[in-house]
């Protein structure tokens, strides 16, 4: 089964790879250090749900949240084998690994498709 | 010599220098690649708080309030600091090996790799602005 599903993960790490370059330096450095730190004011909850409610903006942070973590199970998983040397966990690796961002998408998708 | 040769029955198995778990150390390309792949852990952690930041909001204004007081602890600050050092790496990694990847052609010539990558340079910086611009505009 894994045979068949190669081109698709190597599909969803390159899509994931790009939006992760193109968009997690802007996005960790504004929620993960400007806010903090005080330099950029955080948006109102109100002012924020009402952003995220709009379809597209669902939409985007489906596709930020998970395509990135297919990616990052992919790189992980090729990291694990050539860094450690444990090719022989395979089945192992590959569910940890895909099995994390599978849960991550179906949580997600849920918790943007629950938004009011 | 004929009589002395013998064949098995299976394909001989070469001598192989075991490689020792820091062959990764000792060259500097190859500790750049796997820097390089070791920063699907920032993304991979990003793309949580992502998750995180998501639920938070979805759960109402008190857990989105601690969100933002959890995220003000010097841990996560000093965290994310380092981890934008290796999204950094990850981008700038990802936006040179694009021309690699896909050569890309237009009217049967190859596109110059310098431009493509430096197309991916001013897409990024535009659609930074642009995100910026709309957490601004908040």
């Amino acid at each position: 089964m894994l045979k068949t599903l190669t081109p698709l993960l190597w599909f969803l790490f390159s899509a994931g790879g790009t939006v992760a370059a193109l968009l997690f330096p802007v996005h960790l450095f504004v929620t993960g250090i400007a806010v903090p730190m005080g330099w950029l004011e955080a948006p109102s909850y109100t002012s924020l749900l009402d952003l995220v409610r709009h379809p597209l903006a669902r939409l985007y942070l489906f596709v930020i949240i998970s395509l990135p973590l297919f990616h990052a199970a992919h790189r992980f998983r090729y990291t694990l084998y050539d860094g450690l040397k444990v090719k022989h966990l395979t089945a192992l690796i590959v569910t940890a690994c895909y099995g994390t961002a599978l849960v991550g998408t179906v949580a997600a998708a849920y918790l943007l498709l629950s938004l009011p | 010599m004929s009589d002395r040769v013998h064949y098995t029955l299976y394909h001989p198995k070469w001598y192989r220098k075991p490689v020792s778990v820091w062959w990764w150390l000792e060259r500097w390309p190859y500790t750049k690649f796997v820097l390089r792949e070791l920063t699907c852990v920032p993304v991979g952690f990003f793309a949580l708080v992502l998750l995180w930041q998501t639920w938070a909001l979805l759960e109402g204004e008190v857990a989105y309030q601690r969100f933002l007081t959890r995220m003000e602890s010097p841990a996560f600050i000093a965290l994310n600091v380092f981890f934008l050092g290796g999204i950094l790496f990850h981008a700038l990694t990802w936006f040179h090996l694009a021309p690699k990847a896909m050569a890309v052609r237009i009217a049967g010539r190859r596109v110059p790799d310098g431009l493509i990558v430096f197309s991916n340079y001013v897409g990024w910086i535009a659609i930074s602005a642009i995100v910026v611009w709309i957490w601004m505009s908040r």
